[in-house]
């Protein structure tokens, strides 16, 4: 791989991050789900970007962590330093509003506290099961459309 | 080995020994949303584990990993409280456990939230926000137990007969609590012994279950000394790592 040297400015490497869908909700960036707290230049070396897990089990951290070295490497930025910053401890509201949009148009429920059908958008639904395919998503049915459907929790 | 060393292997064990019997569920489950329900679960106290054990691995200097502390000590050298190891049983059984936990790993995760050691805090504050969830999923399923049918709520109450016993050893503090209190680290842990209970008995109330008589005979997890039903957990837990020293995924 040839590593050329990349600009030493905090926005491009935003750019390289955004672009990195979430391995388990690949319709949101890591970005867009509040994963990286920030991305700074220290002394000489490589960026530093601060990443917090969504659960503390969470087994898509491993995964996402070892996606964004290859993708800044790949962007030509050599001597990337992870962090893993715990507190502020993540939340659903560090979500962005354009993970809101993307969530529902991907089928799941974005996590506000009003749950709607993200098929035909009613109101009417129910709780199947507190947990869902991944940490991070309840089970819900829409008793309009009798659809079921994964809901972001709020946590 | 340091009080402090000590405190986090008991909380880590604590918390690696519940998610690996909670893991004994997977694929045999009542239902799948059980199944996937009890998976979360371990899953979030393997993270808190993992945690834990990696601050613990560096507070003891001796560049043991979080894996090397998982799967390297004996039986003797887990310092997790009794009921953690108490086996599956029925789904009632193991909700009755996961509620009797989870309410007491709420306590003390809400106290180390405000510990003078920053690290620990942070996991902590981490960990509290995963735990309420748990004590509602579990609380929600012990109402739905014990104000059930007359088979589930026989069940579900010979289940907290059968643990209630072990509920002791939460609150029985010692010299190390005594230590961890005194420097800010960690709260007193006969004082949490008050809000715990606020939290199980209205679950209790609901459930339309009888809360058993405390006895005065202590079992001594945090202190090494283990139910007969530890070594077979372990043994599964940490076979690859012994068979296959250095082993990598």
């Amino acid at each position: 791989m040839v590593v050329v040297s990349a600009p030493r400015a905090a926005e491009p490497v935003w750019r390289v991050l955004e672009a990195i869908p979430d391995p388990e909700l690949p319709a949101v960036s890591i970005v867009d789900l509040g994963i990286v707290r920030y991305v700074e230049w220290r002394g000489t070396q490589g960026p530093h970007v601060g990443l917090t897990p969504t659960y503390s089990g969470c087994p898509a951290t491993a995964v996402i962590r070892a996606t964004v070295r290859e993708a800044l490497q790949r962007a030509g930025y050599a001597d990337v330093c992870l962090e893993e910053i715990l507190t502020p401890a993540w939340s659903s509201d560090d979500l962005s509003r354009a993970a809101h949009a993307k969530l529902a148009a991907f089928g799941i429920a974005p996590p506000s506290h009003e749950v709607a059908c993200p098929r035909c958008g009613s109101h009417a639904t129910r709780l199947l099961s507190e947990f869902g395919s991944t940490p991070c998503k309840a089970h819900h049915c829409c008793t309009a459309c009798l659809e079921p459907f994964d809901r972001f929790k709020c946590l | 080995m340091s009080a402090r060393l000590t405190f986090l292997l008991r909380l880590a064990d604590t918390s690696l020994v519940l998610a690996q019997r909670l893991g004994e569920w997977v694929g045999h489950a009542p239902v799948l949303e059980e199944d996937l329900g009890l998976a979360n679960l371990a899953l979030d106290l393997l993270g808190q584990a993992r945690l834990l054990l990696a601050y613990a691995g560096e507070c003891e200097g001796r560049g043991r990993s979080e894996d090397d502390l998982a799967f390297g000590r004996d039986g003797a050298e887990y310092v997790n409280v009794a009921l953690a190891e108490q086996p599956n049983g029925d789904f009632g059984m193991t909700i009755v456990r996961q509620v009797l936990l989870s309410a007491y790993q709420l306590e003390v995760y809400e106290a180390l939230q405000h510990s003078s050691d920053a690290r620990l805090a942070q996991i902590a504050a981490k960990a509290v926000k995963e735990t309420r969830y748990h004590l509602r999923y579990a609380g929600g399923w012990l109402v739905r137990l014990g104000d059930g049918t007359a088979e589930s709520h026989a069940r579900v109450q010979a289940a907290l007969d059968a643990l209630w016993r072990f509920t002791a050893e939460l609150f029985a503090g010692d010299a190390i609590d005594r230590e961890m209190a005194e420097a800010g680290i960690a709260p007193p842990l006969e004082q949490l012994r008050a809000g715990w209970l606020r939290r199980i008995v209205p679950v209790l109330e609901q459930a339309t279950l009888r809360r058993p008589a405390d006895v005065p005979y202590r079992w001594h997890g945090r202190r090494g000394e283990h139910t007969e039903h530890l070594g077979y957990l372990l043994a599964e837990l940490q076979y690859l790592y012994r068979a296959h020293p250095g082993a990598v995924w």
